[in-house]
């Protein structure tokens, strides 16, 4: 009888205040993550070669978009230039294999390497602008990238016009899976490093500071961080993110092409960043699918009205989950944990 | 007995297994998407994005095939025409082409629009072995049996008509000084490769070589360059917007070269009007579709039954639009590869058929125009014919050229 209230006055503030429910859920998340990359590496045995294809893209635009979410989501800064560093990456991928026969492992490094550079110098003077004004500038970043692709003085590069093929890379020899499968996997580990990498640079010290840029530009000032510095990287981790998913992209879809790089895909990256959840890391594989499978369903349902029914479901999704896949996720799991603790502490405290 | 039975059952299989095999390919043979009462067709068109201004070819395409299914289809069957949006955007193109060869399981698909989005399929077409018939663009590298035998052309290539261009200039103005406006990319570099191959050694008659950009506001400034330079012969290749504006700046500078104008540009309700027909007299074109705005047709069968079509088929259609014109004579292509084909419908047979069509003609083809196709030929329509503007309409005249590209 004695044990019974002691039970009672220990379980009972457990329930009511926040900090058992914040760590339950670091184990509960590395549950899901742990569960996620499970289904992730049995996804190829039991789907069709298309379908591996499609979410290997979808990983790929999920690394755009993280590129996207890193200056975006975490940094403040507007872009809607990241077709531009996308195709960069694509092209340097490209360029290698098709003109000069590296082996593709090494493109990665070179696109992520070449993209950080291009994203640090236009980091620069985009340091001045503001708001929309830099969305402006780098509007201007990415309505100029398919013509400087197509520019004659760089033809014997990019090939100009007619784009480039690019083979698809091949399993290695000791491995029994065909190429989607091959580049499935490959995709999958690059991502689930980077992914880390974002995950623990965003908790890191440079990480506060870079969101404390965000929130609040002149306190950050204040507490001694360099503005300036923490803006331009930021700006080239971001470029670099995106230039490596290009890259793969280039991989993927085995040719590269000007069109392929147009505006429509920044603010595909966009509308990707936005429904996943601005400031999420998960959240931007959530809008990797959208970018992919809400414009093949809106063709579905009416090709005539494509485009209407694509920007219905935009607005529905908007509505329905204002904070992006990521919010709508954390509002459901704090809803169901609500539902779950409450009869607990009810017929607890009727005892009582 | 329950052993002896489960034994016997055994026994019985293969040879039942044998007869089902055997039997459907002793009377037809059919490729993925081929059913006794359906052949399965995809498609890739841009609705959306920048070249969504085509998607009226997909549009009459679709209309065509409910025509030809409400007559019967084609051998009994009817056409499942599957076309998917890819924005104009290659990866897109990937994406639809793997869904429809892998997921809807087409046995073909037929005239996808554009060049860079065919560039991005051309590789796996050919790999998978699947035909890819009738591209609508008019780019000169589809026509490459040995290399891409799955990829088979349709109009008439740019590279051609440029030599058709520069045979015409060489015969008629031996010592021309030539100006050559086009678009600074894939098709408007195809027409000056053309005119330069045409020209062969002479190739130096070229004096001014202006390449503009599709998001240039205005080409005048090219066009008092071209005059400057002492031009007096033009070849304007530009898109409909920009041909017009420098048929117009010629004339409002009193500059009267021999003006050629190539079939891109040369719509009079796109380019003509804008340009004002006074700026329009003695102009040369060809072509190889009978335009729908010109009234010289009007009397016309094949005009006329198109009319009957799209009255019924695509009422919503713009009867202005030469987009309309080639939708349908690119099905009506595809439909006679069909039956042809007969009940041998395998991918195989298709490409065959499709690399053997003979003296075959479409109703809005100008008259006299052959399609023919070998196993070394992909080039199906390789025919054109000049025509002059009297300042109200384009007069055909002389006999039907071809500038084949060997």
């Amino acid at each position: 009888m004695t044990t019974l209230p002691e039970d009672n006055i220990a379980a009972a503030p457990a329930v009511l205040t926040q900090p058992r429910t914040i760590s339950l859920r670091p184990s509960a998340r590395h549950l899901i993550i742990a569960a996620a990359i499970a289904v992730a590496l049995v996804i190829p045995f039991i789907a069709k070669s298309f379908i591996i294809f499609q979410l290997t893209e979808v990983m790929i635009y999920g690394l755009a978009i993280l590129g996207l979410n890193l200056l975006t989501g975490f940094n403040g800064q507007f872009s809607l230039g990241h077709s531009a560093f996308y195709g960069i990456g694509a092209y340097t991928a490209a360029i290698m294999v098709h003109n000069y026969e590296i082996n593709y492992l090494w493109t990665l490094p070179a696109a992520g390497g070449v993209c950080f550079v291009v994203g640090f110098l236009f980091g620069l003077p985009a340091l001045r602008l503001q708001n929309l004004y830099l969305a402006l500038a780098t509007f201007a970043l990415a309505v100029a990238m398919p013509q400087i692709l197509r520019f004659h003085a760089l033809e014997a590069w990019t090939g100009g016009v007619q784009g480039l093929v690019v083979d698809q890379p091949d399993p290695p020899d000791f491995l029994p899976i065909d190429g989607d499968q091959w580049l499935y996997y490959f995709t999958l580990a690059i991502v689930l490093v980077m992914f880390g990498a974002a995950a623990n640079l965003v908790k890191s010290r440079s990480g506060r500071a870079i969101m404390a840029i965000r929130d609040n530009p002149i306190a950050a000032a204040s507490m001694g961080i360099n503005l300036s510095l923490y803006k331009t990287l930021t700006f080239g981790v971001s470029a670099l993110y995106t230039g490596v998913a290009g890259a793969l992209g280039a991989f993927a879809v085995a040719f590269v092409a000007p069109d392929s790089f147009n505006f429509l895909l920044s603010v595909s990256f966009l509308v990707g960043l936005v429904i996943g959840g601005v400031g999420s890391i998960a959240g931007c594989l959530f809008g990797g699918l959208f970018v992919l499978y809400v414009p093949n369903i809106a063709n579905s349902l009416s090709t005539g009205l494509a485009g209407a029914i694509y920007g219905v479901i935009l607005l529905i999704v908007i509505f329905v989950m204002p904070a992006g896949a990521a919010g709508f996720v954390r509002f459901a799991v704090l809803q169901l944990s609500r539902l779950r603790h409450t009869p607990i502490t009810n017929p607890e405290g009727g005892k009582s | 007995m329950k052993h002896l039975t489960r034994r016997s059952i055994l026994a019985t299989a293969p040879a039942a297994a044998l007869v089902l095999k055997a039997w459907p390919a002793r009377a037809k043979d059919y490729g993925p998407g081929v059913t006794d009462s359906e052949i399965k067709i995809g498609n890739t068109m841009p609705y959306s994005g920048p070249g969504s201004s085509y998607g009226t070819i997909g549009k009459s395409e679709t209309a065509f095939y409910k025509m030809i299914n409400d007559q019967g289809g084609v051998n009994g069957r009817k056409i499942n025409y599957i076309s998917y949006d890819d924005a104009y955007t290659p990866p897109k193109t990937v994406e639809m082409a793997r869904k429809l060869v892998e997921e809807d399981n087409v046995l073909l698909i037929a005239s996808p629009l554009g060049t860079p989005t065919n560039s991005a399929i051309w590789h796996y077409m050919n790999q998978k072995k699947v035909p890819q018939l009738f591209v609508s663009t008019g780019a000169t590298k589809w026509d490459d049996p040995k290399g891409h035998p799955w990829t088979i052309g349709w109009q008439p290539n740019y590279q051609s008509e440029g030599r058709i261009y520069a045979a015409y200039i060489l015969k008629n103005k031996p010592d021309a000084k030539i100006a050559v406006l086009y678009q600074n990319d894939d098709f408007g570099k195809d027409y000056l490769k053309g005119v330069k191959d045409g020209l062969g050694d002479k190739a130096k008659m070229i004096i001014n070589e202006s390449p503009y950009e599709t998001t240039d506001p205005t080409v005048d400034s090219l066009i008092v360059g071209m005059k400057a330079a002492g031009c007096d012969t033009f070849v304007n290749t530009g898109i409909p917007k920009f041909a017009a504006q420098a048929i117009r700046k010629a004339g409002e500078i009193e500059w009267k070269p021999l003006h050629i104008l190539s079939s891109v540009g040369n719509s009079v309700a796109a380019t003509l009007k804008p340009a004002g027909f006074e700026n329009s007299k003695d102009l040369i074109s060809d072509f190889y579709l009978k335009d729908p705005t010109d009234p010289q047709w009007k009397d016309d069968q094949g005009y006329k039954d198109w009319i009957a079509f799209m009255d019924k088929f695509y009422p919503d259609g713009d009867k202005t639009d030469l987009g309309n014109v080639t939708g349908p004579s690119l099905a009506a292509t595809l439909v006679q590869v069909l039956k042809q084909c007969g009940d041998d419908l395998t991918r195989e047979n298709v490409m065959k058929q499709a690399a053997n069509l003979k003296e075959f003609t479409v109703p809005m083809l100008l008259p006299g125009i052959k399609i023919n196709t070998t196993p070394t030929d992909f080039a199906p329509i390789k025919q054109v014919q000049m025509a002059k503007f009297d300042g109200q309409r384009w007069n055909l005249f002389g006999e039907l050229l071809t500038g084949a590209v060997g």
